[in-house]
């Protein structure tokens, strides 16, 4: 490994943040190269440095300010926002919704098509067939063929022999 | 077990105030102490978190877990700090055509809680403070984004990835970054340097 590519990785060696396999690559070049094996010390040593820095406590007023700069912002909720807060509303939306999809598609009476099924279309035949048999009697009804000629035909009949 | 954050989050914004209250609890002190070696005033510190936990309320219906909540937490506060350190020293460079800028006012922030009784030697007192400014001094020179990588990555232990997310740049350029910044820092403390490491050795 070159000094150069050691830029990227001592502050890592440092911190023991490198993989295992960075870590002897970074610790095979230390091992040769004073320079970076001093800059690594020192990299170290303003680590430790940077932790001499106290920490701070906010004020014991900051929650308190905190809560009275979001207090004033609306609350706008979704319209699904009140589903996520209440699953027993929305569990029981979901079984009402399922309950009339159910009786919507399952519950409705069956009523195949006749021409789809022909054991059906034959029943059905059937059922029709006493109405087939009464058109067919008075179409071939025979007291009807003797009746006379309708009246209107007869006048205009009359009419044409006149006037000839 | 404790709710992640991003759960709080996600919780936060179906309405649940409670859990806003518990990233307001979580958060409140690493947010503090990195704007506040951001902008070295306590004060100005605590408005930008107040600041940042409103912005953090106020998105809370947009919010998707696309990133870790502290990646987002802390880009919030990045971007603050860095525009407020920015305006500031804009404002700086205006005063001190009349009267420039002798003292260091913020120093006292952290001294007050160092209660000199804690230490009885005095004059230890007395070494520790002044390595503790020195320390301040040697990060308050560094430029803005070098700073706040260092302060992401040395007290928040965010990882290489989430830093860079939070300052928009490559991981190589944040390593790269970071070296610049110790090296800097090196220098700077280099009295300080040299008496670490032979204690270290």
């Amino acid at each position: 490994m070159s000094c150069e590519r050691m830029e990227s990785r001592i502050l890592g060696y440092v911190d023991g943040r490198l993989k295992e396999s960075e870590r002897l690559e970074v610790e095979k070049h230390l091992s040769t190269c004073a320079p970076c094996r001093v800059r690594a010390e020192e990299f170290r040593a303003v680590s430790g440095l940077l932790d001499e820095l106290p920490v701070i406590e906010p004020s014991p007023e900051f929650d308190t300010r905190v809560r009275a700069l979001v207090a004033p912002e609306p609350v706008k909720q979704s319209w699904w926002a009140w589903l996520h807060v209440s699953p027993r509303v929305a569990f029981a939306a979901s079984f009402l919704l399922l309950a009339a999809v159910w009786i919507g598609v399952y519950r409705q009476p069956q009523q195949p098509l006749p021409w789809n099924n022909p054991q059906v279309a034959d029943e059905q035949m059937m059922e029709d067939l006493p109405v087939l048999e009464d058109h067919d009697v008075i179409s071939n009804f025979e007291p009807l063929k003797d009746l006379p000629a309708p009246v209107q035909q007869a006048d205009e009949d009359q009419n044409t022999q006149q006037s000839m | 077990m404790a709710r992640t954050d991003v759960q709080l989050m996600l919780d936060v914004k179906a309405g649940d105030e409670a859990s806003f209250e518990l990233l307001l609890h979580r958060y409140r002190t690493p947010l503090v102490n990195f704007l506040y070696r951001m902008v070295r005033n306590r004060e100005q510190a605590e408005d930008l978190a107040q600041e940042v936990f409103l912005r953090v309320y106020r998105a809370r219906e947009d919010y998707v877990p696309s990133a870790k909540f502290t990646t987002w937490l802390f880009r919030i506060a990045t971007n603050l700090a860095l525009n407020s350190v920015r305006d500031t020293r804009y404002q700086k460079l205006e005063v001190s055509i009349d009267a420039p800028i002798t003292t260091d006012a913020e120093d006292g922030d952290e001294r007050t809680l160092d209660v000199p009784e804690k230490h009885p030697n005095i004059e230890q007192h007395l070494v520790e403070d002044s390595r503790r400014k020195m320390i301040r001094h040697a990060i308050d020179k560094l430029p803005e984004k070098q700073r706040a990588a260092v302060l992401l990555h040395k007290y928040q232990e965010l990882d290489y990835a989430e830093i860079a997310k939070i300052l928009s740049c490559s991981e190589s350029a944040l390593k790269s970054l970071l070296f610049r910044a110790y090296e800097a820092l090196r220098v700077e403390l280099a009295p300080l340097v040299a008496q670490q490491v032979k204690n270290q050795g």
